[in-house]
């Protein structure tokens, strides 16, 4: 054979290696986000056919919302928040193709670093998350959204979003790995994205809910975000008064959650396959 | 440096707790520089090996080493001096050709520059440079099967896993891989090879292993094999399994082999091919046995496993090959 190159390994420190790793699989991964048109749809149409649906269907008289701006004002904070946790479902649908394709098989016979697969995967879908925050935004402010708290305050909201959000994709993970492909992969997310996002303050303040929902409503941790977020874009306007201590509790969520989901994916990431 | 390039012992794995025995005590002696065989039907186990060799799973018992590091114990050097490239052509189907080979260079922490001057020639080299900015999704399965090779190979590793390599592809796409993998064995590379097809092994493989239910039924060079099973096939068709009956009585001893009869077929495997059907021709013309028809043929897998089992080469349910990872990819 012709082939006269001779391998050149990199000297470089595994930490090194390591961050590289993850990048060029969240690389590969944004890449295909980009050329795989139905999923770029998807990603994009998805969350602004929410903000218009909300926006123009409860949100011109059926959801009364005392608050200055009214209902578009109460709802943009909150699908901010369903729009990402939603983002994150990709991760168990993106795990659970490449498991059904073999790639992580190929993968597993690398000299690369363990945790590149899922950290690759998880960062690629919060990527995917900024940019559909920017789109959110844009759409919002388009249909009437005028947050009240400052730039940085609306910056600060969402990257709270977007923690808990990677902080969630840990699970979705788990369940990537768990589902046998990738359409069941996503059946199996949606028993856990819909009551998370909808029984919760996003889209109608719980206070309206029947009283045996609302103690789930009110402390499950999408509220607990929603709450932050409100409070940070919208603080000045709320019914109730958020408690600034919102944003702790959205932050300890956060972390417990990865604290937790992060070592069960790892578990199971190294089971399978 | 170790004397073997692949050294397995006694490797048992089980699958499903026990209940499932995909491997059951496999010894294997891979010397440097050659393209060794694994020859079996499905479920044999040929799958369940490769991946123990490769790290991919771990053996339930026995030891196994690749240029001397235990795959158990040290993973990572294995990794380092193996390529695998297998008969799902795990490539990235919404990356471009070099786009994969670039990625895969990059994950075996190769350096920049040099895995883009690698990927070029790799893509040059097996005929994929006009392909090499397009998305795999577009490319043939012969092209597929050449870019995953050519992903094995980005890192030029000593040790080349071939799972199948040729299974599903047309007549000149093989011929093309094999022609590629016989380049790389004649610069020094050792190739483990498994298929299910006669024909390869012979093409390829210095030595062979037959596999058969997790266990290894026969070894050796496969002209040694070849004498062993005798080296063409003497089909017989008969108008009715009557005539069968009676003919298989008549040319019983023109081979030693038993033989074997489905319907009014009666195969027969032998030694002197024409002799032998000149031979059975004359006994049944004598006993006034007439013919529907007649071939000689060369040996096939199912032929090998009926003269080394007594039993044909079946696919087993894919309860063998089936943990999480396999059961996935049967739509492939």
């Amino acid at each position: 054979m012709t082939i006269a190159t001779q391998t050149s390994y990199s000297s470089k420190s595994s930490l090194h290696w390591a961050v590289s790793d993850v990048l060029t699989i969240a690389r590969r991964n944004m890449l295909a986000i980009i050329r795989i048109p139905t999923a770029l749809v998807f990603t994009i149409l998805q969350p602004i056919m929410f903000v218009l649906l909300f926006r123009y269907v409860f949100g011109s008289g059926a959801i009364p919302i005392p608050i200055k701006g009214g209902y578009v004002n109460f709802l943009l904070p909150g699908i901010i928040v369903q729009t990402t946790i939603f983002g994150a479902v990709g991760t168990a649908i993106g795990l659970a193709e490449d498991l059904q394709r073999g790639l992580i098989e190929r993968f597993r016979a690398l000299p690369m670093s363990r945790m590149a697969v899922l950290a690759g995967r998880t960062v690629s879908d919060l990527g995917r998350n900024v940019l559909v925050l920017i789109i959110i935004s844009l759409v919002g402010f388009a249909v009437g959204f005028r947050p009240h708290g400052g730039v940085m305050d609306y910056l600060f909201a969402c990257l709270i979003t977007l923690l808990f959000a990677y902080c969630l994709s840990w699970g979705f993970a788990y369940v990537g790995l768990a589902a046998p492909n990738s359409e069941a992969a996503q059946a199996m997310t949606f028993p856990l994205i819909f009551p998370l996002t909808f029984v919760s303050g996003i889209f109608v303040p719980i206070s309206k809910m029947p009283g045996w929902l609302q103690p789930f409503a009110t402390y499950q941790p999408v509220s607990e975000v929603t709450k932050a977020v409100r409070y940070l874009m919208d603080g000045s306007n709320q019914m109730i008064p958020t408690p600034g201590n919102s944003i702790w509790v959205a932050i300890i969520w956060s972390v417990g959650l990865i604290a937790i989901l992060g070592p069960l994916a790892t578990a199971k990431y190294k089971k399978v396959a | 440096m170790p004397d073997f390039a692949v050294e397995a012992n006694n490797i048992v794995r089980t699958f499903n707790d026990g209940d499932v025995q995909a491997l059951r005590g496999v010894t294997l002696h891979v010397p440097r520089g050659e393209v060794f065989g694994l020859l079996g039907p499905n479920g044999s186990g040929k799958t369940t090996m490769v991946r123990i060799l490769s790290t991919i799973l771990s053996p339930t018992s026995g030891t196994a080493a690749v240029d001397g590091f235990d795959v158990v114990k040290h993973p990572d050097e294995v990794r380092r001096r193996i390529g695998l490239a297998g008969q799902y052509a795990t490539v990235d189907e919404n990356l471009t050709g070099l786009e994969n080979l670039r990625m895969i260079g990059s994950l075996n922490h190769l350096e920049r520059s040099f895995v883009v001057t690698r990927a070029k020639e790799l893509l040059e080299e097996f005929g994929l440079s006009d392909a090499a900015n397009r998305n795999v999704k577009t490319y043939s399965g012969g092209m597929r099967r050449r870019l995953d090779l050519g992903a094995a190979l980005v890192a030029s590793p000593p040790i080349l896993f071939l799972d199948e390599p040729t299974s599903g592809l047309d007549p000149q796409s093989r011929q093309d891989l094999w022609t590629i993998i016989e380049n790389l064995v004649e610069g020094g590379t050792t190739v483990l090879l498994t298929t299910q097809y006669l024909e390869e092994a012979d093409r390829l493989c210095k030595q062979l292993v037959v596999l058969d239910k997790g266990m290894i039924i026969a070894q050796g060079t496969s002209q040694e094999l070849k004498t062993r099973l005798g080296a063409t096939v003497l089909s017989l068709s008969f108008h009715t399994t009557g005539d069968a009956a009676r003919g298989i009585e008549l040319i019983r001893d023109v081979s030693a082999k038993p033989a074997n009869v489905e319907g009014t077929v009666v195969e027969l495997t032998v030694e002197g091919g024409p002799a032998a059907a000149a031979d059975a021709l004359r006994r049944l013309d004598a006993a006034h046995v007439t013919l529907a028809g007649l071939t000689l043929r060369e040996p096939s897998l199912d032929d090998v496993f009926l003269s080394l089992t007594g039993h044909k080469a079946e696919d087993e349910p894919a309860a063998t090959e089936s943990e999480s990872g396999s059961k996935r990819k049967a739509r492939a």
